[in-house]
């Protein structure tokens, strides 16, 4: 394919946008005077705003094109990571989770780990959670440069600059409070951007039966092909899909990447930050209308020789993540070209922007303020917070070109959040429901979860052992290793923290009271309505996950 | 402070008109390479859906301050 063409209505839709994200980032800046502000969006947020950034946060371009891509490779099993791989997860947060951390006033995650065990397991995460960040906004600041280079022949080094400056000012000038509003933006793009594909497919073929009877069974199902490996397109048996992504993958990500809580952590009040995780999961279970379906347009178009549609080889190997442009280039006309390019575009922006604002408040709150000067006060930590994002934009594009060096290090994405993340959720699971986990318990779980998750992905990596050994299949696939990796990592993680905690020290139990279920007198919040409490937008929320699931069993 | 809705609106709307009125120009001078489903004309509708998304959220917040 040669590169998409642009034409002058295109770049002035493109402008618009850079436009409008500048102009956020300089009109809220007179409204972040304080590091709350600059922080934690001054913690003003209604439940919508607080859901749709929280969402959004994890909506980047490189999950868009990941996705769609993936949906060609192995089918509708895909769907899974926005139906069982993210809904549970989102409403156990808003149910359970969300009132330890908004009662508690932190200001980050680490800040969770600092009250509820000690200072080093606090560092421990902290770090590791800075390290993850800028590696992984710098990989998708690679990955927005080589998809603008292969479909728009645009300069790497000039793509990636502006998009980091841009992100730099508008971070820098006001913080979370414009990354919120930008991800806003970037929610409508993207659905106004690329929902028209999946429109304009059920407008090709009919309807949407037409395009799920046209593919193979191993494809158009979600479920009732899982209890065999191989007669599925992802291999993986359902065992895999519940424990390894159902359970450790999503609950690690939904509830303690810091990226996505901190969005729910802007909310005005506790009500409403509870709500925020679960209007989430009501746009979550949309979007594979808007992926999946696109993927299994892309399925469907290419096995028909006359549609003239075939995906991009690379080096002789397909090209998965040219899927949606493709679609883009052969749908859209001139105009709506530059919406779907900058749909993209805002997708990759606010991805890189939701990592640097994380990055900033952990750098700040858990790393600088708890090691290098204690005694910072309010207004010398928001300068800090400006320089840091500075700082760690300067890193991403020091990670970007890095990157570009190693193209390879892009498939280590998913095993980073299983190094990282998958340990993490065993220690704020036992943490903040068993009031006997220990400080030491809890960092010496930590440390042996994370580094077995390492070893298991070097092992394979490296050949030291089988990857059968791993998955319990004969069959193998990078996505079901990931799944089953992480499930280990967050055993062994789980197991190491119990045994070291009934050996170590605990802490007083008046020391956890509103850290830990059980120890705190729960928030009575007057007489509500059941209506009107969050339980009851979970609920309808399982209903429609559990609808979801039987439709497309 | 203005929502973030005024401005969601704002864009909308703007970005709206001006796929909007690409459509129309598109209806009486047809590019030579077309694309599948042009017939169809997608800047027209899809054009006006995003001004009317636009313009509700905009007047509904023109007003407000949070």
């Amino acid at each position: 394919m040669g590169a998409i063409g642009l034409t002058v209505i295109d770049w002035i839709i493109i402008l618009i946008y850079f436009g409008f994200v500048i102009g956020i980032g300089f009109y809220l800046r007179k409204f972040t005077t304080s590091e709350e502000d600059f922080f934690l969006a001054g913690r003003k947020n209604s439940a919508w705003v607080a859901g749709l950034a929280f969402l959004s946060a994890n909506l980047g371009a490189l999950e868009l094109l990941g996705m769609t891509g993936n949906t060609f490779k192995y089918g509708m099993y895909v769907a899974h990571f926005y139906w069982i791989g993210a809904v549970p997860a989102m409403l156990f947060l808003g149910i359970y989770m969300m009132p330890f951390y908004y009662s508690s006033k932190i200001k980050s995650i680490p800040g969770y780990l600092l009250l509820r065990f000690d200072e080093k397991t606090r560092i421990l995460n902290g770090i590791a959670f800075a390290i993850m960040t800028l590696l992984v906004s710098g990989i998708n600041l690679y990955a927005m440069a080589l998809v603008l280079h292969t479909f728009l022949g645009w300069d790497w080094n000039v793509s990636m600059w502006i998009s980091a400056i841009t992100v730099a000012i508008y971070v820098g000038l006001s913080g979370l409070m414009s990354a919120i509003f930008t991800e806003i933006i970037q929610f409508f793009m993207i659905w106004f951007g690329l929902f028209l594909v999946s429109l304009m497919g059920i407008i090709e073929f009919g309807s949407l039966d037409q395009i799920m009877h046209r593919l193979p069974e191993t494809m158009n199902t979600l479920w009732s092909t899982s209890g065999d490996p191989t007669k599925n397109g992802m291999f993986i048996h359902w065992s895999g899909l519940v424990l390894g992504l159902g359970f450790v993958l999503s609950f690690g990500y939904w509830t303690t990447d810091f990226l996505v809580v901190q969005r729910a952590f802007s909310a005005k009040d506790l009500r409403t930050a509870r709500t925020a995780p679960l209007l989430a999961s009501f746009f979550k279970m949309a979007l594979p209308f808007l992926v999946i379906l696109a993927g299994m347009i892309a399925i469907v178009l290419s096995s028909d020789p006359k549609s003239g549609f075939k995906l991009l080889q690379d080096g002789g190997q397909i090209n998965y993540d040219s899927a949606l442009p493709l679609l883009i280039k052969r749908y859209y006309p001139t105009g709506l070209v530059g919406l779907g390019v900058t749909a993209l575009l805002a997708g990759f922006m606010a991805g890189q922007a939701g990592n640097i604002s994380a990055f900033n408040t952990v750098w700040t709150y858990d790393i600088y303020k708890s090691i290098l000067n204690k005694k910072a006060t309010d207004a010398h930590l928001l300068k800090v917070g400006r320089i840091a994002t500075i700082v760690g934009v300067i890193i991403s594009l020091g990670t970007a070109y890095w990157a570009k060096s190693f193209p390879s290090i892009m498939d280590y994405m998913q095993a980073i959040f299983s190094w990282v993340n998958a340990p993490l959720f065993a220690t704020m699971l036992l943490g903040m429901f068993v009031w006997w986990i220990t400080p030491n318990g809890a960092f010496w779980g930590l440390i042996v979860g994370m580094s077995s998750s390492f070893l298991m992905w070097a092992g394979v990596k490296f050949n030291w052992f089988s990857e059968s050994l791993i998955t319990n299949s004969s069959v193998q696939s990078d996505m079901a290793a990931n799944f089953w990796r992480a499930w280990w990592a967050w055993l062994i993680c789980f197991s190491v923290t119990i045994i070291i905690s009934l050996f170590t020290k605990k802490r007083e139990k008046e020391e956890l009271v509103g850290l830990v279920k059980g120890l705190t007198k729960e928030v009575k919040e007057g007489h509500i309505p059941f209506i009107k409490k969050p339980e009851f937008l979970a609920l309808i929320s399982l209903i429609v996950f559990i609808i979801l699931n039987l439709l497309f069993w | 402070m203005k929502p973030i809705w005024y401005f969601v609106g704002l864009i909308l709307s703007i970005m709206g008109i001006v796929i909007f009125l690409t459509g129309i120009y598109l209806l009486f001078y047809p590019p030579q390479i077309k694309t599948i489903l042009s017939e169809t004309h997608p800047n027209i509708w899809w054009g006006l859906i995003m001004i009317a998304t636009g313009l509700i959220l905009y007047y509904k917040n023109r007003h407000k301050l949070v």
